[in-house]
């Protein structure tokens, strides 16, 4: 038997969360960069000093109406919008992840998305809506398809086994579904239908950004509660159990909190592919073991949702692409990466 | 630390245990010796590893109830079991690229409230739980890299944690090889022997368990066949009923417990067939 000293562990333990500090920060070191590009950059060219006297000008006062225009009507919602739903997907997909032990788990896999669009075509093609009660329909969609996954899966309670199988099988039939609805829809109908269904930023209203974020100061207390309990489930339900972990409560209530940030976000900016499901192992990879990686997954979120519409808004000169086409692009090269690198170390993630 | 320990008192009464309508353990009586090493054999699918289970509140009884100090162990708070009683489940997940020194910090959850942070108390018992397990220059290492031995040294070393007057494993010999099968007995037997821990233990290795328990348990379809001291209990006639095969027992030579040398039809001398 070997004596270990306490100041050993803390030695370990304070090396892992400076390495998270340092990913943290570089992180945010990004984000900036992204949003100062963001603010910059636009057809309509404004010098840096002016971006920022028509960010203030609601302080100062000093008005210019056609810049203040472009810079809080268009470009700062814009931007926001990116940062919160990035962010809001980033969490999602970490917590599905992590909680169903599956990195393919990621709401946009496994139904979720594809209950919001199926809802958000409904409304459009079958009852004819627009705008924000489209986002609404697409809303709920999301919900009912995640109770319904979570109904089906159970069975004396839930196995992430169950609700990745089930959830993959929710998402065929409801592309099924969507499918099915393009083919009774008139063309412009249908051209409305798709420019939902690929997801942009393009709309950006305050409104949607105003929404999001009250559902992030409404949920990130909740989160920071629940996510002690994925010490003990991480380790499998038994030792979850024989740790005190109240095990259905904290996967219910951690279900919920992912469910609601996917919803919310989707009904906000469509459902933009990939974001949800590449931040988690970015994420990861960065932290390298040195801690869970949620906070640094929201940030990887709102990073690829920022650089995606960065890129979607300029990347052409004469034609502006929705930001999901880049996050798609994105997504699925690093969906294929993924699966080359877990099949020769025999395991995913 | 045993010195702040007392010994908790652990024992199933009228228990019945099952999955579904399908019902495994049926009304067992058990009490759990204090302050020894109880290890429960039997054949596959005996329900010993239900019975593990069951004690563990991993599993709710459908009849009768397991009682931890007097009072039913289903209802009292599992957070306030977590503290006196530790659980080593057969297949335990490990998170991908956690560290030992992490993954032994787990089990500190029970004693960490929602808000509370790390403490040099935890930082203690992880170094404790290293130190006892033999995993202090691993602390760092991530679990993934570690082999079969050491891993499971890390679990145990996670359950030490816990600081939990009872610890309850089931087979964590399983997949090791004979050696690191030994060490973690060995292990288990220092808990019990120099920290007055009260340990139970589920095992597949009949001669191991004779040689290593204080107190053995024996069981068949649900039921317990024999309990007690292995050199007063374990007869021929026990083991046939318990594995359904003859056997002749003789007394294993380094440690003058009894060794069960198993009868089949080929390799045996005429003599011993009949």
């Amino acid at each position: 038997m070997t004596i270990v000293q306490a100041t050993t562990i803390a030695a370990v333990r304070r090396s892992r969360q400076s390495h998270a500090t340092r990913v943290t920060f570089g992180l945010l070191a990004a984000l900036l960069a992204a949003a100062i590009a963001a603010m910059l950059l636009g057809d309509f060219a404004v010098p840096p000093e002016t971006v920022l006297q028509s960010l203030f000008s609601p302080l100062t006062g000093i008005a210019n109406k056609g810049v203040d225009f472009i810079v809080l009507q268009v470009r700062l919602p814009r931007l926001v919008l990116a940062l919160l739903s990035g962010a809001a997907f980033g969490l999602s997909g970490i917590i599905f992840q992590t909680l169903l032990r599956n990195p393919l788990a990621s709401p946009d896999i496994i139904g979720i998305a594809h209950g919001a669009s199926a809802a958000a075509v409904f409304c459009i093609i079958v009852l004819g809506w627009g705008g924000l009660s489209v986002s609404l329909g697409a809303f709920a969609g999301a919900v009912l398809t995640a109770i319904a996954i979570y109904l089906l899966a159970w069975r004396n309670g839930v196995t992430a086994y169950r609700v990745v199988l089930i959830g993959i099988g929710a998402a065929a039939m409801l592309s099924a579904v969507i499918s099915y609805l393009f083919t009774r829809a008139r063309l412009n109908e249908v051209q409305q239908a798709m420019a939902w269904l690929v997801g942009s930023l393009n709309a950006a209203q305050p409104a949607d950004s105003i929404v999001l974020a009250i559902t992030m100061v409404v949920i990130l207390p909740a989160l920071f509660v629940l996510v002690r309990g994925l010490d003990g489930l991480e380790l499998g339900d038994d030792t979850a159990h024989a740790l005190g972990t109240h095990v259905e409560h904290t996967r219910l209530g951690l279900m919920l909190v992912a469910v609601a940030l996917a919803a919310f976000a989707t009904a906000a900016v469509g459902p933009v592919g990939f974001v949800a499901f590449v931040s988690g192992p970015i994420a990861r990879r960065l932290m390298g073991g040195a801690g869970r990686g949620f906070p640094q997954a929201a940030l990887v979120g709102a990073l690829v949702m920022l650089v995606s519409d960065l890129v979607a808004q300029h990347a052409l000169p004469s034609t502006q692409l929705p930001t999901g086409v880049v996050t798609g692009a994105f997504g699925a090269t690093f969906l294929l990466w993924l699966l080359v690198v877990s099949g020769r170390s025999g395991r995913v993630n | 630390m045993g010195s702040r320990m007392r010994n908790h008192q652990l024992m199933a009464a009228g228990l019945h245990l099952g999955y579904a309508d399908r019902e495994i353990v049926s009304d067992l009586n058990l009490t759990i010796p204090a302050g020894e090493l109880t290890v429960i054999v039997g054949a596959n699918a005996c329900g010993k590893s239900t019975l593990l289970r069951g004690l563990a509140r991993l599993l709710s009884p459908s009849k009768g109830a397991v009682y931890l100090d007097g009072k039913p162990i289903h209802q009292m708070p599992t957070r306030e079991v977590a503290t006196l009683l530790g659980v080593l489940p057969q297949s335990p997940i490990a998170p991908d690229a956690i560290t030992v020194a992490d993954l032994v910090g787990r089990g500190r959850y029970p004693h960490q409230g929602w808000f509370r942070r790390w403490t040099p108390e935890d930082d203690a018992a992880v170094a404790e739980a290293l130190g006892a397990t033999d995993m202090a220059d691993l602390a760092a290492r991530p679990v993934d890299e570690l082999s079969g031995g050491q891993r499971q040294r890390v679990w145990i070393a996670m359950a030490l944690a816990q600081e939990t007057d009872l610890l309850l494993l089931d087979e964590p010999t399983t997949f090791l090889d004979i050696n690191h099968q030994v060490e973690v007995l060995d292990l288990l037997t220092d808990l019990v022997k120099s920290r007055g821990r009260t340990v139970v233990v589920v095992l597949h290795d009949l001669n191991l368990a004779c040689r290593y328990a204080d107190h053995i348990v024996a069981m068949k379809s649900g039921k317990i066949i024999v309990e007690g001291k292995p050199v007063d209990v374990m007869t021929e006639k026990v083991v046939h009923d318990v594995f359904n095969m003859s056997s002749r027992i003789v007394l294993d030579p380094v440690s003058n417990t009894p060794m069960i040398v198993p009868i089949g039809r080929h390799h045996v001398e005429a003599a011993e067939k009949a």
